[in-house]
């Protein structure tokens, strides 16, 4: 027990700097654009005044503007993603087209290794396999857990419990994982409950995470396992919030549960439907530590995130890497092209 | 966020956080100075490096736990006599976080790097700053030739070395072995014939592991690297880890068939574990402790595998646990030595760095380093006497042999993408079924 | 049907009894399935949480040779594992408790920053007429993507170098040492997490009753005062969900902390210190487990205060209203 508190002082100091810093520069920006126009407000009061009094024409009210004010609002917003993302994607884009110590320009030859390497290759379709399988049973899962559990006595532990797995980290839950997954030659005691669960079946411990294309599935257990809460959250609280006399009305036409399901459920959680699919996807296409904690990209399981870091950082190959990241941008454009005709709908709807 | 909403109330807070603040900071005053005391005797050794008081020099490596505390250990003196704060920052994702720290231009000033090829590749993008003279000679005076070379890059010498391991071990039971009447082979036939008695008796013979995290698959490299050393021979061995020879050659593939023939024998492996496949997932870590219950009796891995036994496991010839050397397949040619070990690489020439630098490089810092035990080095200064485990002296006398033939891990002089990546991957495949020749492919293909 | 009970209020009474005796035994025995299938979920959910949590109070032995089920045939229980991970000195040992202070100084101005940058940007990108808006929107959605593995280097750069236009030092370096390297990861955090912020409160509080704010407008407030007195106290929801999203990202965070924080008990947050605990000490399964369990505490905590908000906010967000 000998651990001295004093010695952390320094950290709160930080800390309270830190905390300083947050008012001075939310408070000040607030305040200064509070300020800013009421001034000019007042100044052109008094130029109306001074006008009228005068006698002399009323200065021509100007057209709102709303440019300038906008900029202040989006200001810290932007120089911060322009120093933290947008200079980084535009360098990484240039890498891409760079050898390895980014000296030459090598054209698209990074592209071509990237679907010539078999291994990358299966890196490639490892990726499909986890953004179409995650958001799709995640959001399945979440929506038919939201609809089983509702009104149910227990409702708000079983959410607990379901959405637990978000509040720990990627690294944790590849361990809690690995554990479950863990193999002990047949004979001895099984340390891992699925291969426990196996034996005492009768069957024979099995090495999960050595058997592809089984082992790609047994890591996307591991996330399905941790957004299917975010989805059962999202999509539960989007149902409750359906208007109860819509759910009345139809009720009383006759409509059966299936059909309530799909023609009064369904349309009203569309939006929230969205924001969880676009999230999970775009979180799945990132996924990184749990594949390098599980099995790091051994045994055919590796999925692009991972191998662009083993690329860029730990083999300094910084062009195919980039490449890799780059083909990452690209996966993401479908899901940007539904969001602008979403954004048009709702503008005009 | 109410706070935002009048922003009166903003700036009581932002004073009342204000006052909080210069209370606090009146608790801080303990600032340490510094605090060299020079003029003491045991300081005399230290008189060359003095006149940094204060400075401070920045160490990343990929050292952490206990054997970071011993490196703490190892130089408390010399910045005790010197003034010089020595910042030591071990991370187990020393590799790849080197690389960034160095780009994002935020590189310590010191290195600890395992790997030639790495050192290389820092050389190369003129990173690295060249070894002070001072270093050099230090350097050139206390490690052999065969180890220089690996830190010099086209004719200029970036580092000395620092630790060091032997790997062409066999760790085994001496008790075991006496109970069962077994003896210690000497060569290769005599270590298949062994492998062969126990396995009659029912007990697999071999244990080992190659899950390692990130590094997964290493452990098997070193079984491939000691048997190209000995079916193939140095030179071949060099040509191969230098590309002049491809990875595919039919030697490459006689190695690892040799390898094989242990490994990938279902009678022979894997002990307290289960069958071949399991190689792959057990954790380097464990890999040996079968031999302490008995379940296995042989396990190739390095000198540093013993810091691995269970608390109480005695490391000694006549204890739980010792090693042998692994045997040569063809005794006419000679003793082959597999090992590693770590240079010392600069970022950077300030003075009170490159008094660090050729400090590490000298004698002193060896024999303090020994002394405080489980480290080895081909430092030639360094006095046996100060070495305690048996394990390690054993390294130390097969190092400082003059007829020893070293070589440096092969997998560690590759380009990354090969020693660090496509080789530990194809290896993980070998195990887990692969045939030779498409792994070899594999890995051939991808070094460019 | 629709006649049938036409003079009975809504929610008084129960309109949805089936006619017939078979319906209201199915539709009973329909919810108690429901009920008792949603339980043995969430049961099930919770079994690899619950084998960690009980191999944490679990002696090492134990914990390698045996699974953790048979703690119930054979309980033997220690608290050693916490003991030494949390207040254990040497660097072997976890010493916790430092880095745990260290994941607090960090997370906290981490929510902060993006939380109210994102609000003011998702308010003037749903409610100012400026040209391009839409447009911006989608780049800072499309943002969202860049891996932030890439714009390690590069963010490296700025913080250590500085930035220069043409030989011209723009800005200088950060130059921070010990605690101070707090700010670079605030500065980094608050980069990554914008885009997914500004995208969810955008979604929130572009779906605000439009009249509102135009009544507010005809009665001459300006921007900002609506944005302060208006949208600030309806969105409360909405910023705790997204904070609760971003503690639980911070705070889970390895990738950020490792670059911009370095590795030692100065500043390194609770995860550098558990991955290097399973790195080095792969097989020591009795810390990680415990480890784990100290690192998992305050993020459940928060979540499990604020989940009532979490829920309203994103329900908010997602639903026209």
């Amino acid at each position: 027990m000998e651990f001295d508190f004093a010695e952390e002082q320094p950290k709160f100091l930080m800390l309270m700097y830190g905390l300083i810093a947050f008012v001075a520069v939310v408070g000040g920006l607030l305040l200064l654009l509070d300020v800013v126009p009421a001034w000019f407000a007042r100044r052109r009061e008094a130029q109306l005044v001074a006008a009228s009094a005068s006698g002399a024409p009323l200065p021509r009210r100007r057209r709102r503007r709303e440019g300038g004010m906008a900029l202040f609002f989006l200001l810290p917003t932007l120089l911060l993603l322009t120093i933290g993302l947008i200079v980084p994607a535009i360098r990484t884009t240039l890498l891409s087209f760079m050898d390895s110590n980014s000296n030459d320009w090598v054209g698209l030859r990074n592209y071509g290794w990237m679907f010539s390497e078999n291994s990358i290759v299966r890196v490639l379709i490892n990726t499909l396999v986890w953004v179409l399988l995650v958001p799709l049973v995640a959001t399945a899962f979440g929506l038919i857990y939201a609809v089983l559990v509702d009104k149910a006595r227990f409702e708000a532990v079983a959410k607990s419990l379901i959405f637990l797995p978000m509040a720990i980290s990627f690294v944790g839950a590849s361990i809690i994982w690995k554990f479950v997954y863990a193999y002990r030659g047949d004979g001895q005691e099984q340390i891992g409950l699925l291969n426990q669960i196996v034996v005492s079946l009768g069957g024979e411990p099995r090495q999960w995470l050595l058997e592809s294309p089984l082992n790609t599935l047994l890591l996307v257990v591991i996330m399905i396992w941790i957004q299917a809460g975010f989805a059962m959250v999202v999509l539960s609280a989007a149902i409750k919030a359906i208007p109860a006399d819509i759910v009345e009305a139809a009720r009383l036409d006759g409509v059966s549960p299936w059909q309530m399901f799909w023609q009064i459920t369904m349309p009203s959680i569309r939006p929230a439907l969205i924001v969880v699919v676009v999230t999970l996807s775009i979180g799945t296409l990132k996924v990184f530590d749990i594949v390098r904690t599980a099995t790091n990209g051994n045994y055919d399981t590796n999925v692009i995130a991972s191998e662009m870091y083993n690329q860029a950082f730990r083999y300094g190959e910084n062009g195919q890497g980039s490449a890799l990241a780059v083909f990452l941008f690209i996966l993401v454009i479908p899901i940007v092209i539904y969001q602008i005709r979403n954004l048009r709908q709702q503008r005009e709807g | 966020m109410a706070v935002f909403a009048r922003p009166r109330q903003a700036f009581v807070i932002a004073g009342v956080l204000g006052l909080a603040l210069s209370a606090a900071a009146c608790g801080t005053g303990n600032d340490k100075g510094s605090s060299s005391n020079a003029d003491s005797a045991e300081c005399a050794a230290y008189d060359k490096y003095q006149g940094h008081d204060g400075k401070k020099v920045t160490i990343y490596s990929s050292i952490r736990d206990i054997e970071a505390d011993r490196l703490d250990e190892s130089w408390k003196q010399f910045e005790e006599c010197t003034g010089i704060d020595i910042d030591h920052e071990g991370s187990g994702e020393f590799e790849a976080q080197l690389g960034v720290r160095v780009d994002g231009g935020n590189a310590p000033d010191l290195a600890f790097i395992p790997q030639p090829g790495l050192l290389k590749r820092f050389a190369d993008a003129g990173k690295l700053k060249p070894a002070p003279a001072d270093t050099k000679a230090q350097a050139e005076q206390n490690y052999p030739a065969d180890w220089l070379k690996y830190s010099t890059v086209n004719g200029t010498l970036y580092g000395a070395p620092l630790g060091s391991n032997v790997k062409s071990f066999v760790w085994y039971s001496p008790k075991q072995f006496q109970e069962k009447g077994w003896t210690v082979p000497t060569t290769w036939d005599d270590l298949i014939k062994l492998s062969d008695t126990i396995a009659a008796t029912g007990m697999k013979p071999w244990c080992a592991g190659i899950e390692s995290g990130d590094a997964t698959g290493w452990p098997a490299t070193d079984w491939i690297e000691d048997l190209m050393l000995r079916t193939a021979g140095p030179e071949v061995y060099d040509q191969w880890t230098t590309h002049g020879i491809p990875f595919n050659d039919p030697k490459v593939a006689e190695a690892v068939d040799r390898a094989g023939t242990i490994l990938k024998n279902e009678k022979y492996v894997n002990g307290g574990f289960g069958g071949v496949k399991s190689l792959a997932t057990t954790s380097f870590q464990e890999a040996g402790v079968p031999i302490t219950t008995g379940k296995c009796a042989l396990h190739r891995q390095a000198s540093f595998y013993a810091n691995q036994w269970p608390e109480g496991t005695k490391v000694a010839e006549d204890g739980d646990v010792f090693a042998f050397y692994f045997p040569a397949v063809d005794p006419a040619k000679g003793k082959p030595v597999l090992g590693g070990g770590e240079f010392v690489a600069a970022f950077a020439d300030r003075p009170e760095v490159q008094a660090v630098q050729t400090y590490l490089a000298s004698g002193e810092y060896a024999n303090s380093r020994a002394k405080i035990g489980d480290w080895v080095s081909a430092n030639n200064k360094l006095d046996l006497a100060n070495v305690a485990n048996p394990i390690d002296k054993l390294s130390v006398q097969i190092l400082q042999d003059k007829s020893t033939v070293f070589r440096f891990d092969g997998s560690d002089l590759m380009p990354a993408a090969v020693g660090a990546g496509t080789f530990w991957k194809g290896m993980v495949d070998w195990v887990n079924g692969k045939d030779t020749a498409s792994v070899l492919q594999g890995i051939e293909s991808s070094w460019k | 049907m629709t006649t049938a009970t036409p003079t009975i209020p809504a929610g008084t009474q129960d309109t949805t009894a089936p006619k017939t005796v078979a319906g209201r035994v199915r539709k009973r025995l329909n919810s108690r399935t429901a009920t008792l299938v949603s339980i043995v979920i969430a049961l099930l959910w919770t079994v690899p949480t619950f084998g960690l949590f009980i191999s944490s109070f679990r002696p090492e032995d134990e914990i390698k040779t045996t699974g953790w089920w048979t703690f119930f045939g054979n309980p033997q229980f220690t608290l050693e594992n916490y003991q030494e991970v949390l207040f254990g000195r040497s660097s072997s040992s976890g010493q916790l408790a430092s880095y745990f202070i260290n994941s607090l100084a960090i997370t906290i101005p981490s929510v902060l920053f993006p939380l109210a940058f994102a609000a003011l940007a998702a308010y003037a990108l749903a409610w100012m007429n400026f040209r391009g808006r839409d447009w911006l929107y989608i780049a800072i959605f499309a943002l969202q993507i860049v891996p932030l593995q890439m714009a390690l280097v590069p963010l490296l750069k700025f913080f250590s170098t500085g930035v220069t236009v043409g030989g011209i030092q723009v800005l200088p370096a950060w130059d921070l040492v010990d605690e101070q390297k707090f700010a670079q990861v605030w500065f980094a955090h608050t980069c990554f997490a914008l885009p997914f912020a500004v995208f969810l409160l955008h979604n929130f509080i572009s779906q605000l009753p439009g009249d509102l704010m135009e009544a507010a407008r005809v009665d001459g407030a300006t921007h900002p005062k609506i944005f302060r007195t208006i949208v600030l106290p309806l969105i409360t929801p909405a910023l705790a969900a997204f904070g609760i999203f971003q503690f639980l990202w911070v705070w889970n965070d390895l990738l950020v902390a490792l670059i911009f924080a370095g590795g030692g008990n100065e500043t390194a947050p609770l995860t550098v210190r558990l991955a290097e605990m399973a790195g080095t000490r792969g097989n020591e399964w009795q810390r990680l487990t415990a480890g784990a369990f100290v690192s998992i505490v305050v993020p459940l905590i928060v979540f499990l205060s604020l989940q009532r908000y979490f829920v309203r906010g994103l329900l908010a967000g997602s639903v026209k209203g």
